[in-house]
């Protein structure tokens, strides 16, 4: 199953900056860029939406990524003027653009349906990990668990079935824990059926992983439970010390 | 003169040419509480159906509709594309094959085409956008069509109605649209989409 990514935005500059920026991760993902209208100004093409629906037409699915609200009503109308079959390919997500393209088009470079992509992209949507590198109000609530970037705790639930592993490990490769190491990482813990935490966030969530900004030499700690454990901690450290092939 | 393929074709025209005359004054009103690209935007696609219209020939009010609909879908780039083209989209379909509108018809293809812009939109009336003048239109024209007035009364009617429409969004605060993140500072401004509707309602009694 292959899903395509279309996104469609106000902008040409962000539509195609966020194509580039998700093909860093998903380099295998077709992705389609449809911003601006026609003349190069502001706003969204009906036609370079229908078009970008037609240049994925050899992927099982399409998911649609919009940023401001008549980015969705031009690609709604759009997709009322495609043929039923073409329609039933075509899913639109509510994703924030830049974040749950990427998210969404890590999704689909691992092998993702049209449902996961879609989820992934939804899993985007500003929880509280993905903020956590953001600016907060002088009077707001310090970070309170003393992780670096203040993530938060993913949770406290306890351990699936009592089977539990912990290691920390040093970035060794020189741009720590970047887009595509991340992407990497993501990728290899989503394989395992255990919970895994990489410094108190999730690590099958690319953008948690992202926000903790994780420069070489920081340290890592990953932790796991349920029936896998043991194998997905070990797995992602050697993928640590092994520098990503940096 | 009754609502026939010529009525429609002038009615093209009369809006080209209302929307070009208050181009500026949309273009305000979409700065102050949205992007301010409406009048621009407006005024760009009803040009490309009046070159449209020029190049084609139509034997019907509907055929005429379709093609309004087309290239504001295609050209306008903004939100007022998508919206308008399906409203003109909805009246072709209401509009059918009948070469005039009566007053029934008339009734039929206005509420389809504000029936067309609550659907694509998901606005309701109150939330301060072009539904607002739309609604209090097909109100006006499916009480003057029971009342027994002729199709070029009802048009007036609707026409009258979407200027109080219209005016009904002053004092609202927005709940669809780039104006929704305004909050309170949308009060006093009215919605730019909403004048618009009026512009082009007014534009179809010219015509009639």
């Amino acid at each position: 199953m292959t899903v395509g990514i279309l996104v469609v935005s106000h902008s040409a500059a962000i539509a195609t900056g966020t194509v580039e920026l998700a093909r860093q991760m998903a380099a295998d993902v077709p992705m389609v860029a449809a911003g601006g209208t026609d003349d190069g100004g502001i706003g969204t093409s009906f036609e370079a939406i229908t078009d970008g629906v037609g240049e994925l037409a050899s992927a099982d699915a399409v998911v649609v990524l919009c940023d401001l609200g008549s980015a969705y009503l031009t690609t709604d109308t759009a997709l009322d003027f495609l043929d039923d079959a073409d329609r039933a390919r075509v899913h639109v997500s509510p994703a924030p653009l830049v974040e749950g393209t990427v998210a969404a088009a890590v999704a689909a470079q691992t092998g993702g349906d049209a449902e996961a992509v879609l989820a992934a992209a939804a899993s985007a949507a500003g929880s509280a990990d993905d903020a956590s590198g953001a600016s907060r109000p002088t009077d707001g609530p310090e970070p309170v668990d003393g992780l670096p970037g203040g993530a938060a705790p993913a949770d406290d639930a306890g351990p699936v079935d009592g089977t539990v592993a912990s290691e920390t490990v040093v970035l060794v490769n020189e741009s720590g824990l970047h887009a595509r190491p991340a992407a990497e990482f993501v990728k290899a813990a989503a394989k395992h059926e255990a919970r895994v935490r990489v410094n108190g966030v999730d690590a099958k969530s690319l953008l948690a992983i992202m926000a903790l900004a994780l420069p070489k030499g920081a340290d890592v700690t990953i932790e796991a439970d349920g029936p896998d454990a043991e194998d997905a901690v070990a797995t992602l450290v050697a993928l640590v010390r092994s520098g990503f092939g940096e | 003169m009754a609502l026939d393929t010529a009525w429609a074709i002038d009615w093209v025209r009369r809006t080209a040419a209302t929307i070009d005359e208050h181009r500026a004054e949309l273009v305000t009103l979409d700065r102050e509480i949205g992007d301010g690209d409406h009048g621009e935007n407006l005024d760009r696609g009803f040009r490309a159906v009046v070159e449209a219209v020029d190049a084609g020939s139509f034997d019907t009010p509907g055929a005429v509709f379709k093609t309004v609909a087309t290239k504001l879908i295609s050209t306008v780039g903004g939100a007022a594309g998508p919206l308008f083209g399906t409203a003109y989209l909805k009246a072709a379909q209401a509009a059918g094959d009948a070469p005039e509108l009566d007053a029934g018809a008339l009734v039929a293809v206005l509420t389809a085409a504000r029936d067309g812009v609550v659907s694509r939109g998901k606005a309701e009336v109150g939330d301060k956008t072009m539904v607002d003048a739309w609604s209090a239109a097909v109100d006006a024209a499916g009480t003057a069509a029971a009342a027994g007035e002729g199709a070029e009364r009802v048009l007036e009617a609707a026409a009258d109605a979407a200027v109080t429409g219209a005016e009904s969004t002053d004092p609202l605060v927005a709940r669809k649209g780039r104006a929704s993140y305004l909050g309170e500072r949308a009060i006093g401004h009215r919605d730019p989409g909403a004048q618009s509707t009026a512009y082009i309602l007014r534009a179809a009694v010219d015509a009639a």
